[in-house]
């Protein structure tokens, strides 16, 4: 009796669809709840855009006030326009630092150099510094959105990204 | 004078004479390893070394950089270098000598027997690791992390240098793009490096130290081991200030000093400067100056290699491993190629495409 219900090696193996498809469901189940978990179900990021004042509270040249807060320069020209710079140099990303006195953007990290305009002119960055999209709300502030930017010079003249003060 | 031989050293510190000094010590090194390993040439040297250094701890600039606690593995690397270097090079010279007049080798007369990896050198190994935990954990103890501030992001220091292993790469980085720099060369050196037993079968030196068996072997692994990482280790170390500009060893670090150092693109030098037309819209055509000088360097240059200098090498090792061995060697050389190109004209990138994060 109990040797007729064994399974013969060929019927056992001829089992074996089954346990494929459980093994694959089962791994399919943990690998997506893995790339579920690389995803955050909630990310603290500040707004893009952000309010930087009359343009009257700025004089000619570099302006460090966002800096820390928002990693931008805003820069004022002498033909009454004003630009907003990332602060991320373009060669790994470090912070330059603006020295006034050479007026250039100097990085420590690999002596990256841009000049006010962010044009990259020394050390190894390969781009400008990025700019970020800057405009006027309705009460005359300006706003600056840091999720449009440009990345090369040649589009610097779009008026997106120049405000004309 | 005390003044005036100080500034003298950090005019000879200009990173074109340093680099160049420490290229021509190196070929020296090893065109006269019989000569400079002889102890009554090299104590004198030491002495001299020991001096010198003695003289630079007098600079307050040097001192101050020199005793921070960051900088004590630069310390241990200098003379555990020095000193092994000399002894294996040392007893280099002194088999060389005697395989000259048909003498077994110091290894061989030692003992003719081969020793077990089970357990002499396992044995030798465990020593080795817990007498340096030791060290390391009495390091630990002596000399606190040398921590800043929290991080923020507000704030740049004047200075950003990575860890000092590091130092070389980040040199590399002035030069390269960092998919270059950062990504690709340290791929090739590890690669590189796994890939000399398959590259070197010459079992020459198995067991034994020899230079003259090993020559071309040695110089190349030192001139990337002792010239392209160790020199630019204790140049990023001691040489380069704030706003990782060049400063001579004595100098202070002023990060306000006044330093221009403008760079320009192949393609600029080429369409701007040289025939005046202005740079082309069209990427691919801007950069085919880039594009063709690339390709020669690394396609046509190991055939041409192949079969004119290198022809010996290319007959013995066969087409696979030469072409490999030739690669990695063009690739090595191209770090210093373009740190003199950058030193001495201002360049920047033979193939600049900003527009698709590709620069060489």
């Amino acid at each position: 009796m109990a040797e007729e219900t064994k399974l013969n090696r060929r019927e056992f193996i001829s089992w074996f669809w089954l346990g494929w498809i459980t093994f694959s469901v089962i791994v399919g189940i943990v690998l997506s709840a893995l790339g579920r978990f690389l995803f955050p179900n909630v990310l603290f990021e500040k707004p893009s855009k952000f309010r930087a004042g009359m343009p009257t509270d700025y004089s000619v040249g570099v302006d460090e006030r966002f800096k820390d807060t928002q990693s931008v320069w805003l820069v004022k020209t002498n033909q009454n326009t004003m630009y907003a710079l990332s602060t991320v140099c373009t060669h790994l990303g470090c912070t330059p630092n603006w020295l006034s006195s050479e007026q250039k953007f100097k990085c420590p990290c690999h002596g990256s150099g841009f000049r006010p305009t962010g044009l990259n002119y020394e050390g190894p960055a390969p781009r400008p510094l990025e700019r970020f999209a800057i405009n006027f709300d309705e009460t005359g502030n300006i706003v600056i959105d840091k999720s449009k930017k440009i990345m090369n010079a040649s589009e610097w003249e779009q008026s997106e990204f120049l405000l004309k003060v | 004078m005390v003044q005036a031989l100080r500034e003298f050293i950090n005019f000879l510190c200009n990173p074109v004479i340093y680099f160049t000094a420490v290229c021509v010590a190196w070929w020296a090194i090893m065109k006269y390893y019989q000569v400079w390993t002889q102890p009554r040439v090299m104590l004198p040297l030491t002495g001299f070394a020991l001096a010198f250094l003695a003289f630079a701890f007098t600079d307050k600039n040097f001192y101050g950089e020199a005793v921070k606690p960051d900088n004590i593995p630069i310390w241990v690397m200098t003379i555990a270098t020095v000193f092994l270097f000399w002894l294996s090079m040392r007893r280099a010279a002194i088999n060389d000598q005697l395989m000259a007049e048909g003498k077994p080798n110091l290894e061989k007369q030692e003992s003719d027997k081969k020793v077990y990896t089970w357990p002499d050198l396992v044995y030798s190994e465990l020593i080795c690791m817990v007498l340096f935990t030791a060290f390391l954990i009495f390091w630990a103890i002596m000399f606190k992390a040398p921590l800043e501030d929290p991080a923020n992001s507000g704030i740049t220091p004047a200075i950003a240098k990575a860890p000092w292993y590091f130092l070389g790469l980040q040199e590399m980085l002035v030069y390269y793009d960092p998919w270059i720099a950062g990504v690709v060369l340290p791929t090739m050196i590890i690669v590189g490096l796994v890939g000399i037993p398959y590259m070197d079968f010459n079992s020459k030196g198995n067991g034994y130290y020899t230079v003259k068996e090993r020559f071309v072997a040695i110089w190349l692994f030192g001139f990337g081991f002792i010239v392209l990482w160790i020199a630019l280790i204790f140049l990023g170390t001691f040489m380069r200030g704030p706003g990782w500009n060049f400063f001579g060893p004595f100098e202070e670090w002023d990060a306000h000093k006044v330093v221009s150092a403008p760079n320009i693109n192949l393609s600029e030098i080429l369409w701007v400067k040289t025939l005046n037309v202005g740079l082309p819209k069209n990427i691919f055509v801007r950069e085919i100056f880039g594009f063709i000088l690339v390709a020669a360097y690394m396609g046509i240059l190991p055939v041409y290699l192949a079969k004119t200098y290198l022809k010996q090498y290319y007959e013995k090792m066969g087409a696979v491993r030469f072409y490999l061995f030739a690669i990695l060697l063009i690739v090595m050389i191209s770090l210093p190629i373009k740190m003199y190109l950058r030193w001495l004209f201002a360049f920047k990138y033979v193939i600049s495409i900003p527009e698709f994060l590709f620069n060489i």
